[in-house]
């Protein structure tokens, strides 16, 4: 398996995967109900809207009201999806999902467009880096961060048939396609190991997973062979998959749309200090406030390009 | 259930909150007191209920409890009423119980269907309960009770302005308007105004009890029902006394989260007499 063969076929929105993947959700289960906050049109509801309109709950510009209805509807049955934008879905109402969702057991869905810095010019009011951490602290929560349109798709379908508190995150811009649409292999809590190296491994999660692909395109033709880890459910964590792959390598790169403290890197950094010691370089945001800009200004500015991820793999290679 | 009846059952209910909350040397009589009548109503006389707890409740009225700190009632009656053994009132707020300070799911006690203490929640989680009582087209009816002080919090006005816009009319909301909150009277630390005019002009239906009075919250709570279904969802500005039933407790703030001590357990039991048996 090399990271040769991985092209993609297509560009769209992880949002517009979330978008398909609610509509089939709800088409095959008349128990999901979707809640938005006045942001339909960004979290691409407007076919599930007009399909199932009394499954449908728009709350206007109210997040902390939305989460309660949520934990509210779970009791009769109904599996609700609420979403918003990730910084008003995670950080605005925090307290309302740790006591009447995590807390309480329930089964919602807390899924979010428009997380990390590729949202862009809004800047950084709306540019959470920390949603991660915040949701995979919160005891039972499980945590995905799909890499692609096609994944998105699979993994809302996958979470709304599993029983238990999820957040679902997700972005705004349209973005290299390069897994399966119908990705047999795709499993919350499972690794995807996209290639099978020795010298390094590489654990992205997101939009990062596309900057990891390349990065370790340009790494192959350098001599290194590069595992690499699409690590799309960040809790619960894959942790065999880690230690097995790092076990072979024997040191780590992580690459993440998010905060260095409290994201996937910081995750993984547990594991190889509780598990396997092994050298780590973290790809992400340290410890800054994003701000506006187009998403690839944004994503070159802040360190999280395809030469930012080959530049630790140099640096980590060194620390062997 | 005859009102003398219900009357005998709100005294139990007074020992056990008085009890429970010496015991654990910790807790909130003074609310807990105060909104003995309306438990006692909802649970033993106006509520369609089925103590084999099932989380769903399909066919049955649920009821949610947003100001979770007056548990001690909350529990005291969902005993008496025979979701669980009284027995158990023993163990609140003790380690490994399953009557935590603030009321939680987590422990699987029969009656509770979501957790509650951090306030300004329970409205809206009782209005996510209605809506899916609608899609299930269950004709039952949601409770939700709320402290005034509580109103304070934000979160509730999200709430209430929803209710009303998209017609959430088989919720009936209750205040507990005791005018008490931790550091004072509602009117020294942020007073909530007209009350009934807020809720008037946010279009719910409003009506007023006397809390502390058993054939008041019978009838109203009967009205509630009555003038539910119609478009509006309906609320009741419940007057009560913080601390009622114990002399010492009533007209002050102070018994809000403080437990008596030895002393003042005897002189409140001494006011409250055994009707159903002490746990």
């Amino acid at each position: 398996m090399s990271l040769q063969q991985i092209s993609f076929t297509d560009k769209k929105d992880t949002r517009s995967g979330f978008g398909a993947g609610i509509y089939e959700a709800g088409k095959a289960n008349p128990n999901v109900v979707a809640l938005c906050a006045d942001l339909v049109g960004s979290l691409k509801l407007e076919k599930f809207i007009e399909d199932f309109p009394d499954r449908f709950v728009q709350t206007g510009v109210a997040e902390a009201n939305m989460i309660g209805i949520a934990a509210g509807l779970t009791i009769g049955g109904k599996i609700p999806v609420a979403t918003t934008f990730a910084n008003f879905g995670t950080g605005r109402v925090y307290d309302q999902i740790r006591q009447s969702v995590a807390y309480s057991g329930k089964n919602v869905k807390i899924c979010c467009s428009h997380a990390g810095l590729t949202l862009g010019e809004d800047g950084a009011t709306h540019q959470i880096l920390e949603d991660i951490g915040l949701m995979k602290m919160l005891p039972g929560m499980t945590v995905v961060v799909p890499c692609d349109y096609n994944q998105t798709r699979l993994a809302t379908k996958a979470i709304i048939e599993r029983n238990g508190p999820t957040y679902l995150r997700f972005g705004r811009p349209v973005w290299p396609i390069f897994t399966q649409p119908e990705d047999a292999a795709f499993e919350i809590g499972k690794a995807q190991f996209l290639s099978e190296g020795s010298d390094v491994t590489i654990i992205a999660c997101g939009h990062l997973v596309w900057h990891a692909v390349l990065a370790g395109q340009e790494l192959e033709k350098r001599g290194i062979s590069v595992e690499l880890i699409n690590m799309h459910t960040i809790k619960p964590l894959d942790t065999e998959a880690i230690l097995r792959s790092v076990k072979k390598t024997q040191c780590v790169v992580t690459a993440e749309e998010h905060q260095m403290n409290g994201g996937l890197g910081e995750s993984v950094a547990g594991v190889l200090a509780q598990h396997h010691l092994a050298p780590l370089e973290m790809v992400a945001v340290h410890d800054t406030f994003g701000e506006s800009g187009t998403p690839a200004e944004l994503l070159e500015k802040y360190g999280l390009m395809p030469k930012d991820i080959i530049a630790a793999v140099e640096k980590v290679l060194e620390r062997k | 259930m005859q009102i003398e009846e219900l009357k005998k059952v709100a005294a139990q209910v007074r020992r056990d909150i008085v009890r429970m909350v010496h015991k654990s040397k910790s807790g909130h009589p003074g609310g807990a007191l105060g909104c003995t009548e309306f438990f006692t109503a909802l649970y033993f006389e106006i509520m369609k209920i089925d103590t084999n707890f099932k989380m769903d409740g399909i066919g049955e009225d649920l009821f949610f409890l947003s100001n979770g700190h007056i548990s001690p009632v909350f529990y005291s009656v969902l005993a008496r009423r025979g979701y669980f053994d009284v027995k158990e009132l023993s163990t609140f707020r003790h380690i490994n119980s399953r009557l935590q300070g603030h009321p939680t799911t987590h422990e699987g006690l029969p009656g509770i269907r979501v957790a509650s203490g951090s306030l300004g929640q329970g409205m809206s989680v009782a209005i996510g309960a209605s809506l899916s009582k609608k899609l299930n087209k269950d004709d039952r009816f949601v409770f939700c009770l709320t402290g005034d002080g509580e109103l304070q919090e934000g979160q509730n006005w999200e709430a209430i302005m929803f209710a009303a816009a998209k017609k959430v009319d088989n919720l009936i909301v209750t205040v507990d308007w005791n005018h008490c909150q931790i550091d004072g009277t509602t009117e020294q630390v942020l007073d909530l105004g007209d009350l009934k005019g807020k809720f008037k002009a946010f279009g719910w239906e409003v009506l007023e009890m006397n809390g502390n009075v058993m054939d008041d919250v019978i009838f109203t709570l009967t009205e509630a029902q009555l003038k539910a279904k119609k478009g509006k969802p309906v609320v009741i500005l419940m007057r009560t006394e913080m601390g009622f039933g114990v002399d010492y407790m009533m007209g002050t703030h102070k018994w809000h989260g403080n437990a008596p001590n030895d002393e003042q357990l005897e002189k409140a039991l001494a006011q409250l007499p055994v009707t159903l048996g002490d746990y």
